[in-house]
């Protein structure tokens, strides 16, 4: 593509539907819009986009904006690399500041098992040439000065990992995609979908319809309810995550700190505020339903272990909280591919807390799918048959929330 | 009127960029939030959230028995971490 289309509108509550599309994706966030917006570039497929509010309204407005390559499993530390990779430039190619910021990713083991696994990471990013880098305590207090590394028996530092600020993705994504030709619609929820000889049909809740050949769920934790009414049973769940921001401060904390004793992880995004999340000890059985309520109890967790490892933050403001859904996939792998039972309906879910680092390649390798039947190797793992099959297998163990 | 007016003080939003969003088809409190940035500074929009709102009744765009803040956010006002960690029960554990 040579320069940018000035985006004109970002998708409309109005925006008129044909009768039938090629693909129809329902949900815009990242997973769909950067589908369409791939999809748009490199192909003459009829596109629509179905939102049942408006865009950035879930789990990709929701999201602490990290993105890193250091993950415990060959697949994903190189389609992570692939996604970076794609970042730096998308500025550019999406004509809106993402105030993407390659600080690194800095994590510290205070366990012996948490060592191992940082060792066993290094030397697997080593193999596929992510620039990672093992260091000592106080190798990382060069980093971070003011890091408490007491008890810290490695670090690990890859300084191509970085934090973007979430939501002018999505606007990005859906601006280029509409100045594409795609229909984004906005505020329409998508009632029942109903298969037809040729396609699926759309039963939207204006009481139109869209018909299409084939249909992305990409409504993440969202999903299942759509699903269920096929009669599609999948085992991704939402779960509740919950996340903070602080006052803006100068710029002084460099990489999102992830600290593998208590899975707390922070961040200072391009805007000055600290970002922060912890995981929270569990409380009770998988939700079915999404949960987007804040708690105190949230806070206090995050407030003492982030206090404990940074004394400095003591005196920092909380200036809000929030909470957003994990797409919890039981193998950690996300849920990509024809639904068991009925092909056209595609499924992009079960992201498990990783989707929105993971759509600038994701976008890419599902477009490719669908506009010329291209298979990446990751589609195999991701296929929604495995959990039928038993043949679904736990890779990663970087999963952090 | 001035060449420049804010509406949001905190994050620098002016009026012209307010309009321009507006201009691209977004007429909601919340999606006017997320796109513009507005209201997500250190006074979480107790300023400028009658400001839009206004604006948007007066271009037609919300209905003024109906229309609706965006979603306010815990805490009330800021809180210290150091005070929020000071509130963590002896039971609840150290988060490990």
């Amino acid at each position: 593509m040579i320069g940018n289309t000035k985006a004109q509108a970002m998708g409309r509550r109005d925006a008129p539907l044909p009768d039938r599309v090629d693909v129809a994706i329902i949900g815009g966030g990242i997973m769909g819009l950067a589908t369409a917006y791939h999809l748009s570039k490199n192909s003459t497929l009829r596109i629509a986009v179905i939102e049942r509010s408006y865009l950035v309204s879930g789990a990709s407005g929701r999201n602490g904006g990290g993105l890193r390559m250091q993950w415990g499993d060959e697949g994903n530390v190189t389609l992570m690399m692939q996604s970076i990779e794609m970042c730096r430039g998308l500025a550019q190619e999406l004509g809106i500041n993402l105030w993407f910021r390659q600080g690194g990713y800095l994590f510290v083991a205070r366990s012996e098992a948490g060592e191992r696994r940082l060792m066993r990471n290094a030397s697997l990013h080593r193999d596929v040439g992510a620039p990672t880098r093992l260091m000592t305590g106080a190798e990382a207090r060069e980093i971070v000065p003011q890091l408490d590394t007491d008890q810290v028996r490695l670090a690990a530092f890859n300084p191509h990992d970085g934090v973007v600020f979430p939501w002018p993705f999505v606007w990005g994504y859906a601006g280029q995609a509409v100045a594409r030709g795609v229909v984004v619609r906005t505020h329409t929820p998508v009632q029942r979908i109903e298969v037809l000889g040729d396609g699926l049909r759309l039963h939207l809740g204006t009481g139109e319809q869209l018909d299409a050949d084939r249909v992305l769920n990409a409504t993440g934790a969202w999903s299942i309810e759509l699903n269920r009414a096929l009669g599609i049973e999948l085992p991704n769940h939402p779960h509740r995550h919950e996340i903070m921001s602080s006052e803006p401060l100068k710029p002084f904390l460099d990489p999102l700190v992830v600290d593998l004793a208590t899975g707390l992880y922070f961040s200072q995004s391009t805007r000055g505020e600290i970002v922060a999340g912890i995981t929270m000890p569990d409380t009770g059985p998988a939700a079915t339903e999404v949960d987007l309520g804040s708690s105190r109890r949230f806070l206090a967790h995050l407030g003492h272990a982030l206090t404990q490892v940074m004394l400095i933050t003591s005196q920092l403001r909380v200036l809000r909280q929030w909470a957003g859904p994990y797409d919890v996939s039981p193998d950690g792998d996300a849920i990509v591919g024809p639904s068991p039972g009925v092909p056209r309906l595609y499924q992009v879910c079960g992201f498990t807390g990783h989707g929105f680092m993971m759509a600038p390649a994701v976008g890419k390798i599902v477009a490719d799918l669908l506009s010329t039947g291209k298979h990446h190797p990751m589609l195999d793992r991701w296929d929604p048959s495995r959990f039928a099959r038993g043949t679904s297998r736990r890779r990663e163990d970087m999963i952090i929330g | 009127m001035p060449r420049r007016s804010f509406v949001c003080r905190c994050e620098d939003v002016t009026l012209s960029e307010v309009d321009h969003a507006i201009a691209l088809g977004l007429h909601e409190v919340e999606e006017l939030k997320r796109y513009t940035g507005l209201g997500t500074g250190p006074c979480q929009g107790k300023e400028c959230i009658s400001a839009l709102v206004k604006l948007l009744i007066d271009k037609g765009l919300a209905d003024p028995e109906t229309v609706q803040p965006f979603t306010a956010r815990p805490p009330t006002e800021p809180v210290t971490l150091g005070a929020l960690a000071a509130g963590l029960a002896p039971d609840a554990g150290d988060g490990s």
